[in-house]
């Protein structure tokens, strides 16, 4: 008997990677957040060949199912993560919006392309820091070792873009397991991301802020006229020149979506008329100091993923250097933003931002739910608002029948304390979320090759 | 578009409140500059401008009345020559010709030397890119508009600019490798010499010019009924075809007498009008010729020896070009120096005998009429802006200060209310420090050196500029 049990445990990983999670699955009597509509206080929802098959308070079970008790646990659509690296091996986290170079997040990845150091850009036309044509979706792995945590805090989707340059590339929708790198993307490509990398004198143009902002214009400028020149030809090909095939300007034609780097105030009053100028469908990244700005971009009607990076004072900062007023009440108020514009109905969704670890990422969702976030409206804003914001709601992002079987099972509500994260489905397969990884400080945290790692065969 | 039509309402809506405000400041001697001094006199600011001005002015019910007994009026100060507000690195410095970058798209409305500068008496700011290159990014005129957003600081109808830079700068290519950083030797860029900054100006313009044909070639075939593909738009020749068109100021940087006259002859040879001459230490050697190609001319008042090129120089230069019919200004280049430059005014007094006139003139109206904007600005005028301050005694003293500082009739800046309101704000930041010393260290942080970006309270980094 205890061998057994020991064999069934050892086996267990390998099943879930060959996808033999029983089908079908029924979590009963539990606290449903369907998220889309009204809270279950007690129902059932019943997974099947990976999507869900029924919800509801009276739900009949079918015989052959895989039955969860669900007394006690709380079930909310998987967690999505608006804006990341995840499932990307090597990416460096994702840039907080507009943070200098240097400044940690924004330094540039150790990307899979790279491996020499570019030649000096002499200008826009050298395309400097163009990563437009990179696919996201062709660089994701389930190798990615952050994939384990970030299913032990009970994310099954991220938003997921390359880490590179000023344009990185295109990004796509994924689950966060797989057997392969292909099982993982569910839509691609869902936009492009700009991140402003000032960078060093000697590396070339553009090494300013108005730089990077005048490169990204004339981008789109190139862009306008690649189109058009294009279209003048298809229909006027004789006596006219044939337009170049240029292929970052290709893929950037092919984004659905900008998504612009705005963290504090003049920031965001900046990238809200830029992205208009631009004439192109955006959505704003950071937003910590959203809360002077609600107004604004309630009445611009443009969606904004909020940064779960909460500036807050550096551990081992110098006493004798005091902070000024505005930074003192940007650490004070940066939480509060999700719930301000929750309140005032902005479209906004949160991000990661290179948080990694299962109680961090609890604890940052937690912080906005203390500064006045709803604990329902948290749940919204990591579920259904992040598929709305990037238009795949149809499929993803709220218990519904006929979307994704991603499902968390929590005991406790979400986000407090001592909440334990008991079931992740992604795909309708259980992924045996680790317990160990949602305690404070798991091991090998620091810097350290993950536990996770060993186990896993990437395959992409 | 929505964003930028309510945003634009919103300042309509912020432009007629401010409009609303009636002021009159009276018994103050007022020192009009282009009029002469009125002792005991009046002004009244109405709908943003200024109304009357003279020994008395009619009385309107609702206006604030100011007491100006024993206290001197003049006119918004104006700095030609200012990097203020600037988020990020001044320079895009990384080509020789970056005319493609835009201070109008980095300012930062909440950098707090907007708030010091307006503490000392000053309006408006020629806010230029740096140095580092030939021709540097494109330039905007703002006004002081404290608490305002950055578009709603952009002088109405002030024409733009574009910065260029001859001598020392412009040939530095780029710092040396590891200057800043420890990373590997990287190419430097063109030029290196005084030539090559003559070189990489020409080469541009006549860039410009084939730019400018080929777009009216574009235009004349679809005229005709014809289906061309139109040339592509190039952000950095668009800017200089402006300046061939009259349509941009040129603002250049520059020291020694030959490069003056170099740039003059390649503008003449160019067809386009260098507006002004900045820093310009040696212009008095060769004054006739900048006032007869019409250039103005933005210096320091007693500031040279600092490099190679700024060593022939006297802090006569300033009444020396001016009284060889070279419209001047004395600027700041500076965020500590842009306010006081009343200060430097007066320095013109001690060095070239200025009258008070002459000497403040340097700091309004000189500036005004070199960046276009005379016929709205510079001077106590009725129809001009009200843009005006209010000093506690003769603002050529040593020991004057501001008292008050209005921008179209809108008081920005009160010292009165500034030294009062300190207390509170200094108990607001103890209550958030306190806060968050009581709170436990958290887990979850960047490390101790982190900034964020450029703040209102941090210094400036230190860069080329002068």
């Amino acid at each position: 008997m205890k061998l057994a049990c020991a064999v069934a445990a050892l086996a267990l990983p390998l099943a879930v990677v060959n996808g033999q999670t029983p089908s079908p699955v029924a979590i009963k009597d539990a606290h449903i957040f369907t998220v889309s509509g009204a809270e279950l206080p007690k129902g059932t929802v019943v997974l099947r060949d990976g999507l869900i098959e029924d919800v509801g308070a009276n739900v009949t079970i079918p015989a052959d199912a895989w039955i969860i008790d669900g007394t006690g646990l709380t079930v909310c659509p998987g967690f999505i993560d608006g804006l990341s690296t995840w499932g990307i091996p090597g990416a460096a986290p994702v840039a907080g919006g507009g943070r200098p170079a240097g400044a940690p997040g924004a330094t540039p990845a150790a990307a899979p392309a790279q491996t020499t150091p570019a030649p000096r850009s002499n200008g826009p036309e050298d395309r400097p820091q163009t990563h437009t044509y990179e696919r996201a979706a062709d660089l994701v792995s389930p190798s990615d070792h952050r994939l384990e945590a970030a299913r032990a805090a009970g994310f099954t989707s991220a938003v997921t873009f390359p880490n590179q340059g000023i344009f990185e590339g295109l990004g796509a929708i994924i689950n966060l397991a797989g057997e392969r790198g292909r099982d993982m993307v569910i839509m691609q490509p869902i936009g492009q991301q700009v991140v402003i990398r000032p960078g060093r004198l000697s590396s070339g143009f553009p090494n300013s802020l108005m730089g990077n902002i005048a490169y990204i214009r004339q981008m789109y400028l190139d862009l306008d006229q690649y189109k058009r020149a294009r279209e003048i030809y298809d229909a006027h090909p004789g006596g006219n020149r044939r337009p170049e095939y240029d292929h970052y300007l290709q893929a950037l034609s092919e984004s659905p979506r900008l998504l612009l780097p705005a963290v504090e105030e003049q920031q965001i009053d900046r990238m809200l008329a830029f992205g208009a100028e631009l004439k192109t469908p955006f959505v704003l990244y950071g937003l910590h100091e959203g809360f002077t700005r609600v107004d604004q971009l309630k009445q611009a009607n443009v969606p904004v993923l909020v940064s779960l990076k909460w500036p807050e004072k550096p551990k081992e900062s110098d006493p004798a250097d005091i902070p000024n007023y505005r930074e003192l009440v940007l650490r004070q108020r940066a939480p509060s933003v999700p719930g301000m514009l929750s309140k005032a109905q902005v479209r906004f969704a949160l991000y990661s931002d290179g948080i990694d670890t299962a109680p961090e990422l609890r604890k940052a969702v937690k912080k906005a739910i203390d500064a006045g976030l709803g604990p329902a409206d948290a749940v919204r804003a990591l579920t259904l608002s992040v598929a709305e914001i990037y238009g795949v709601s149809d499929r993803m992002g709220s218990i519904d029948k006929g979307k994704i079987a991603n499902l968390v099972v929590m005991r406790g509500d979400p986000f407090e304390d001592k909440t334990t994260v008991e079931y992740v489905f992604i795909d309708g397969q259980e992924m045996k979320p680790s317990k160990e990884l949602q305690k404070e400080h798991p091991p090998g945290a620091a810097g350290a090759p993950h536990p996770s790692e060993n186990l896993e065969g990437g395959q992409n | 578009m929505r964003p930028i039509a309510s945003l634009l309402a919103t300042a309509a809506v912020l432009a007629s409140s401010i409009a609303a405000e009636t002021t009159i400041i009276r018994n103050a001697t007022i020192l009009t500059i282009t009029k002469g001094r009125i002792e005991k006199g009046s002004v009244l600011i109405q709908d943003g401008k200024i109304a009357e001005v003279g020994t008395t002015v009619n009385a309107r019910s609702g206006a604030i009345v100011v007491d100006g007994t024993g206290k001197y009026l003049t006119p918004g100060i104006i700095d030609c020559h200012s990097h203020t507000a600037v988020e990020g690195n001044v320079n895009e410095g990384s080509v020789s010709d970056s005319s493609m970058v835009n201070i109008k798209d980095v300012i930062n409305p909440l950098d707090i030397n907007i708030y010091r500068a307006l503490a000392g008496g000053l309006t408006v700011s020629n806010v230029l890119h740096g140095s580092a290159n030939a021709i540097g990014g494109q330039t905007i005129v703002i006004k002081l508009r404290w608490g305002k957003t950055a578009p709603e600081m952009i002088f109405e109808g002030a024409k733009p600019g574009i910065k260029f830079a001859l001598g020392e700068n412009p040939k530095r290519q780029g710092y040396p490798p590891d200057f800043f950083s420890q990373g590997p030797p990287e190419p430097r860029r063109y030029p290196g010499t005084r030539m090559g900054v003559e070189e990489v100006i020409r080469e541009s313009f006549a860039e410009a010019k084939n730019y400018q044909a080929e777009w009216k070639e574009y235009n004349d075939r679809v005229a005709r009924g014809e289906h061309p593909i139109p040339p592509r738009k190039d952000l950095r020749l668009e800017p200089l075809v402006e300046v061939l068109e009259g349509k941009r100021y040129v603002h250049a940087h520059c020291y020694r007498a030959d490069e003056i006259l170099m740039l003059m002859r390649v503008a003449d040879d160019m067809g386009f009008k260098i507006r002004t001459l900045q820093h310009v230490l040696e212009g008095y050697k060769v004054a006739k010729e900048i006032a007869a190609h019409g250039a103005g001319a933005s210096t320091f008042s007693d500031w040279w020896s600092y490099k190679i090129e700024a060593y022939d120089a006297t802090p006569y230069n300033a009444a020396m070009m001016m009284r060889q019919g070279v419209v001047v200004s004395l600027n700041s280049d500076s965020d500590e120096l842009q306010r006081h430059l009343n200060l430097e005014a007066a320095k013109t007094m001690r060095y070239g005998g200025l009258t008070e006139d002459e000497a403040l003139a340097m700091v309004t109206i000189n500036p005004a009429k070199q960046l276009g904007i005379d016929d709205k600005v510079g001077s106590i005028e009725v129809g001009k802006s009200g843009d005006l301050v209010l000093f506690d005694q003769d603002p050529l003293s040593n020991y004057s200060k501001v008292l008050k500082v209005w921008i179209d009739g809108h008081e920005y800046f009160d010292r009165g209310k500034d030294l009062e309101t300190r207390g509170q704000f200094e108990q607001r930041k103890k209550v958030l420090l306190d806060k968050e010393n009581a709170t436990p260290a958290p887990t979850n942080q960047q490390p101790a050196n982190q900034k964020r970006g450029k703040h209102p309270n941090e210094a400036s980094p230190t860069e080329v500029s002068r």
